[in-house]
């Protein structure tokens, strides 16, 4: 380490609290294509979008524009499409999370007991995770046409949504798109906890055995506080794509039966109406309200950056 | 980090399901109840877990075999199991092409996303520089950005320069979504190379270029897999931009070209074919799960549990 150390300071300027030259410049020359294309395909369309959504464009003429200022915001908070979206999309998040967390924590525990065949059943997992959403959407659909489908009679044996076209029907829809959802991300979620959980240490129940704990409060006093970073980093990446979501509502249900959500209507306004400055306006809501969250989540996982940018 | 099943307890150095059997010998002999209480409930649920993961997709497998007026009937097994359905899929060039176009820019999207992010990552691990936590902090919320907020403006960008509608204007931006992921698993899998490796070869004369190149790439493989896995899945799957920035069979990917199956008729969707081509573009990602569960896993939870 010395020895290194000593090799690399004869090329470094002292000049105060800077590192050695070479080391920054290498460091500089490294991160410049990574944070060139982030730039170019991030930063400029943001700024671009959140310009075009200060603009209206002529629909009959091409090319033809005027500054609108903030006519399209104030046109989406007047619309009750707008806030139609938006609950549904709160609504799904809200409640597609929730199950997910709920189901996802039962499998990690199932797994974690389950000490023969836990690499099978990890495996088993994690097919709905790499079962493309676009085919899930399909799955679910197939599962829930009236006459192909197998769920609605089984649905129907337990007395729920007789004579009910499920997808053609408000809240129905809903429900179905939540359920597609929760096959396709719980098991990420049981994954990512039971990553979790494999860190408490066995000691700590040991040590609540011995002095009595039942099972309910060694779950209650041991598992959840001990797992509750996890919870939050999974709770919070599940939050920000379930906000986001987009392919799932486009394929089940085009976005009919109140299964529309932010950015479905951004983008129908984008592309099939050919809205420009409006979409863009939905747009850049939907890009605050996600960043917001995410804002939430870098700190949250801040602690985890900081040992990455750590040295040694 | 990865989290695999054989987890050795220090001092005891009995494994941890060895020594979780023990304790349940020991807890029946407390009650003859429990004995068989515990187990019972774990593999209900573990049966549970099975049904409920496989059987939508065994279900899709299930469709993709029938034709005519099976698709109106719900037998869990196709009556008339047929392959009509995958053999109309391959004539389709609409399809074909899709395939070919995916398989191209999940291929360059992921190698260029390996290289860009292992030098960015390799930066960020081990050399000496301000500013880093910002840059970290940065590149990690680029991954939380919802892709409608690039969409209108690329598409216009696009249309201007001419890359709307081909191949490299869907790598452009793909590239951008999956660094952030690449450099994340990249970066945690760089830090725990130990350092005094390439301190060695340095220290022997090595450049900095040679000792990454020589020492920390060959040890880094596993985590360029883990993340060059997790990028082509990435890829494969998107959607939102395929959608938005692509208008022929020149350059729609996989899931563009199923999903339009289901829009050109309305009320007479062909499920059958959907469901065959459904099942085409996912099979060689159940696969890559089967054979690279692991280092899929340590991909996943890497950026998550770890501090």
């Amino acid at each position: 380490m010395e020895a290194a150390t000593a090799r690399l300071g004869r090329g470094r300027k002292k000049r105060g609290k800077t590192y050695g030259s070479e080391e920054r410049r290498l460091a500089a020359l490294l991160l410049t294509p990574a944070m060139a294309v982030i730039a170019l395909v991030a930063a400029y369309p943001i700024g671009y979008a959140v310009w075009l959504s200060l603009t209206e464009y002529s629909v009959r003429v091409p090319g033809k524009w005027r500054f609108a200022g903030f006519e399209n915001y104030a046109d989406a908070f007047g619309s009750s499409e707008f806030w139609s979206a938006v609950k549904n999309t709160f609504i799904f998040t809200g409640v597609s999370v929730t199950l997910e967390l709920a189901i996802g924590l039962g499998m990690a525990i199932a797994m974690h007991e389950a000490f023969r065949g836990r690499g099978l059943l990890r495996t088993v997992v994690l097919v709905p995770w790499a079962v493309l959403t676009v085919v899930s959407a399909i799955t679910w659909r197939t599962l829930f046409e009236p006459n192909l489908g197998l769920a609605p009679q089984l649905l129907e044996g337990v007395g729920i949504g007789e004579n009910i076209v499920w997808l053609g029907q408000e809240g129905y829809a809903m429900a179905v798109m939540i359920l597609a959802d929760v096959w396709k991300t719980a098991p990420f979620m049981a994954l990512l906890l039971l990553a979790g959980l494999q860190v408490i240490p066995d000691d700590v129940y040991d040590a609540a055995k011995v002095d009595g704990a039942t099972t309910w409060q060694r779950f209650r006093r041991i598992t959840i506080p001990l797992l509750m970073p996890a919870i939050l980093v999974a709770l919070i990446f599940r939050t920000l794509d379930a906000l986001r979501i987009f392919d799932l509502p486009y394929v089940l249900t085009g976005g009919s039966n109140g299964t529309t959500t932010l950015s479905l209507i951004a983008h129908q306004e984008l592309t099939t109406n050919r809205l420009i400055g409006y979409g863009s306006a939905l747009s850049v809501l939907t890009f605050v309200i996600v960043m917001a969250v995410s804002f939430i989540y870098i700190r949250t996982v801040g602690g985890n950056i900081k040992s990455l940018a750590e040295e040694g | 980090m990865e989290a695999s099943g054989g987890v050795v307890t220090p001092g005891t150095g009995v494994r941890e399901g060895e020594k979780e059997r023990e304790e349940a010998r020991v807890v029946a002999r407390q009650g003859p109840r429990r004995n068989w209480v515990r187990p019972l409930f774990m593999w209900i649920a573990v049966v549970f877990i099975c049904i409920f993961c496989l059987f939508p997709f065994y279900w899709l497998i299930n469709v993709s075999l029938k034709t005519g007026s099976d698709l109106s009937s719900s037998d869990i097994f196709p009556p008339n199991p047929t392959l009509d359905n995958y053999s109309s899929i391959f004539k389709n060039d609409n399809f074909t092409s899709a395939l070919k176009n995916s398989v191209i820019i999940t291929t360059v999207t992921t190698i260029l996303a390996l290289i860009v992010g292992s030098f960015a990552a390799y930066a960020l691990a081990r050399l000496r520089f301000k500013r880093k936590f910002l840059i970290l902090a940065l590149i990690l919320s680029i991954s939380t950005f919802p892709a409608i907020a690039i969409a209108a403006p690329i598409f216009k960008l696009w249309t201007d320069i001419g890359l709307y509608d081909t191949r490299i204007g869907l790598i452009i931006p793909y590239l951008t979504f999956a660094l952030p992921l690449a450099i994340y698993i990249l970066t945690s899998f760089f830090k725990e190379i130990p350092k005094e490796l390439e301190e060695a070869a340095l220290v022997d004369g090595a450049t900095y270029f040679q000792a990454f190149r020589k020492v920390v790439l060959p040890l880094a493989a596993p985590g360029l897999v883990t993340a060059g896995l997790l990028t082509a899945f990435f890829v494969w799957n998107e959607f939102l931009l395929a959608v938005t920035l692509t208008s022929s069979p020149d350059a729609f990917t996989v899931p563009v070209s199923v999903a339009n199956f289901t829009g050109s008729q309305k009320f007479e969707v062909p499920l059958g074919t959907i469901s065959a081509a459904s099942v085409v573009i996912t099979v060689p990602l159940v696969l890559a799960v089967i054979i690279f569960q692991k280092r899929i896993v340590a991909g996943m939870t890497a950026g998550a549990v770890k501090g």
